[in-house]
């Protein structure tokens, strides 16, 4: 298929409809605006439907109810909407119902702003709903990337059935890049016979259902999805190294604010300079084991955590560090993106640190 | 002999969870017959609320899902978009449907979404423990409300059949009651031209059933009844609030 | 053949089904049930009129109501 140019929310709908995502249950928030929109225009046209929901409250409680029935299923919002999506979110893990959630994330806390941030981790991977439980988190941090992920998402959703997010920013969401739309390996998925679609009798009653009333049972549950859990660790885990080989100084980042540290480092490079960088991919599954290997190696002195909020990455890379070397921080945050010299003159300054 | 009355297959054998002359039981009857007696009952996707009827999922011989308090009405929608030839209702009480859920039902109404509601209304809080809800009655005692609903402090009920019959998109909006067999024999009528409605796509219906909590309510299942007629009709009237023909 | 058979053990002993017997032949057992309750029950089966008054108004659904054809 040939490359187009598209902006990064319309790509993502746009990889959903061909994933084969029949419904979309959206509502208007800044800087995701255009994923509805466009869902609304082509959604149809591929023999789905679009609706729009009076809250996001009842959007994700609309993608519950579809989900249930055995959909392919999506709705996006931004930080604020994402907040009140929480309690649905928890609903649908524990319901063990797959969905792919798309997150454009905005500034916060309250109503913040509407430029680019990535204040909204702690909430997308350590739970942001109530309860034991996890979403598969994928931070892309290029269009091309959204869509590929995108796509999968559905599949993985499907998988290992549970809710799949899409952590993006505003800058994902509105730049323009050009992208191909490549169908994910083929993956071979479980029927769902669990959906609730109407009972002619010849199997038991179907129920989607997280309430477990008594504790034997939900803890018996919970157990199983943990089991869950660690296959998908094992198994979903992502993350790219660049230009880690020799580095002493090793950055974490992710999302848009790794694009942006990959042009520090390639500049860096002209220099001289060589300095590395893990990207999680998913950030949750988080890859701790690739930051604890790095920071075994001798190699490497320090590492520092880049991200557009007050440091909330920094604890995962700081578990998976395991206290082996330190780490740094710089951050920018309430819609102010860090720009190439911010970074480069963080970067410099902990260069000489390691080496003085 | 010829049996006249047995347990519908429409429900399921096991036994209610619901306090001594709970009429939610009635209630459920009453919608699982309609669902037989239209022959729908394989179509059938209910939606199970939280409160007191949250083991509705348990009752009803149907496929269910159990949604998040007061998001009954959005999950139907959810599944009337994928399956529109099922039969979709949601069964709601007063805590589920005209508190938290109060945006949900006004919007699934306003959208005209072709699903069967079956609102069951006690004016308390049931499962909780008897709490005041936005139904109960002024001067009602509840564990929130010791000394009775104040006016001043706690607001006014609110009559949802009459707010939801006012929007364009709802179709049948009728408020029934089962404190005796004439009562109960006409519920069952409106549960069943509610369903009617949806087979046929004739829009949004709504049955608001009155209902007792003698637990709650501090009475005999009997006087319970007594009450219901006496004190709750006269601030929820019977009738047909809304029909569009 | 018994016109009106309760569940005895299913009896939450609520007493709607006593108070719209038209022949008010419903009454509760001395004895007690799983649940704890004294389940109602008809002794009287010929003065049954078949009427299922009390089926109709028994929230938990333990009455089976027949009748001579």
């Amino acid at each position: 298929m040939k490359k187009v140019l598209m902006k990064g929310n319309e790509a993502i709908s746009e990889a959903a409809i061909q994933a084969g995502c029949k419904f979309f249950f959206g509502y208007p928030i800044t800087p995701q605006n255009e994923i509805p929109a466009y869902m609304a225009k082509h959604l149809p046209k591929a023999g789905g439907r679009y609706t729009q929901a009076e809250s996001e409250i009842a959007a994700i409680n609309m993608v519950y109810g579809a989900a249930g029935c055995g959909a392919r299923v999506m709705t996006s919002s931004s930080s604020p909407g994402m907040s009140l999506k929480q309690e649905g979110i928890s609903y649908l893990a524990g319901a063990q119902l797959p969905c792919v959630i798309v997150n454009i994330m905005r500034s916060g806390p309250g109503l913040g702003g509407i430029l680019p941030a990535q204040s909204d981790y702690f909430q997308a991977v350590k739970g942001g709903g109530h309860g034991d439980y996890n979403l598969i988190v994928y931070a892309p941090s290029t269009v091309q990337e959204a869509v590929t992920l995108t796509m999968e998402a559905f599949d993985v959703a499907d998988l290992y059935l549970t809710p799949v997010m899409i952590l993006g920013d505003g800058i994902l969401g509105q730049v323009m890049e050009p992208v191909e739309f490549i169908p994910p390996k083929k993956r071979k998925l479980p029927k769902k016979t669990w959906a609730t679609t109407g009972n002619d009798g010849s199997r038991p009653n179907n129920l989607i259902n997280s309430l477990y009333i008594e504790a034997d049972v939900l803890y018996e549950r919970t157990l199983a999805q943990y089991k869950k859990y660690d296959l998908i660790k094992e198994k979903e885990t992502r993350y790219e190294l660049y230009n880690t080989a020799d580095a002493e100084v090793i950055i974490a980042a992710y999302g848009s604010t790794a694009r942006i540290v990959k042009s520090v480092i390639d500049g860096l490079l002209e220099e001289g300079i060589r300095i590395g960088l893990i990207r999680p991919i998913t950030v949750w599954p988080f890859p701790y084991t690739i930051f604890e290997e790095y920071a075994s190696s001798d190699k490497v002195k320090k590492f520092l955590t880049i991200e557009m909020s007050m440091g909330q990455m920094i604890e995962d890379v700081k578990l998976g560090v395991n206290g082996k070397k330190p780490v740094d921080f710089f951050g920018r945050t309430g819609g102010k993106i860090p720009t190439y010299d911010e970074i480069k003159g963080k970067v410099i300054e902990v260069i000489r640190e390691v080496t003085a | 002999m010829k049996t006249v009355f047995e347990k519908t297959k429409g429900l399921t054998d096991k036994t209610f969870h619901y306090c001594p002359g709970c009429t939610h039981g009635i209630v459920h009857r009453l919608v699982a017959e309609s669902l037989v007696e239209l022959n729908v009952l394989d179509k059938a996707i209910g939606v199970a609320p939280v409160g007191c009827s949250v083991f509705a999922y348990e009752y009803f011989n149907c496929d269910m899902q159990q949604a998040s308090h007061g998001r009954a009405p959005a999950v139907a929608t959810g599944i009337k978009r994928v399956l529109p030839d099922s039969i979709v209702f949601t069964y709601q009480g007063d805590g589920d449907l005209a508190s938290i859920g109060s945006a949900e039902i006004m919007h699934a109404a306003a959208r005209g979404e072709n699903i069967t509601v079956i609102y069951v209304n006690n004016a308390i809080f049931g499962m909780t423990g008897g709490q005041m809800a936005p139904t109960t009655l002024i001067g009602q005692v509840t564990t929130t409300s010791p000394n009775g609903r104040d006016p001043l402090t706690d607001g006014y009920p609110i009559n949802m059949s009459e707010m939801l019959a006012q929007l364009i998109g709802s179709t049948y909006i009728e408020r029934v009651s089962i404190t005796n067999v004439k009562n109960v024999k006409h519920a069952k009528k409106a549960i069943k031209k509610a369903f009617e409605n949806q087979i046929n796509n004739k829009g949004f219906s709504m049955i608001e059933i009155l209902s007792t909590c003698p637990t709650n309510w501090g009475m005999t299942p009997l006087d319970s009844l007594k009450w219901l007629d006496e004190k709750m009709q006269s601030v929820f009237p019977l009738g047909v609030f809304k029909e569009v023909k | 053949m018994k016109k009106v058979i309760f569940k005895h053990d299913e009896c939450k002993g609520c007493g709607l089904c006593a108070a719209v017997c038209p022949k008010k032949i419903i009454f509760f057992d001395k004895s007690i049930n799983p649940n704890g309750f004294h389940p109602a029950t008809v002794d009287e089966q010929d003065k049954c009129i078949s009427c299922g008054f009390c089926a109709t108004m028994c929230p938990d659904l333990i009455i089976t109501v027949r009748k001579e054809v």
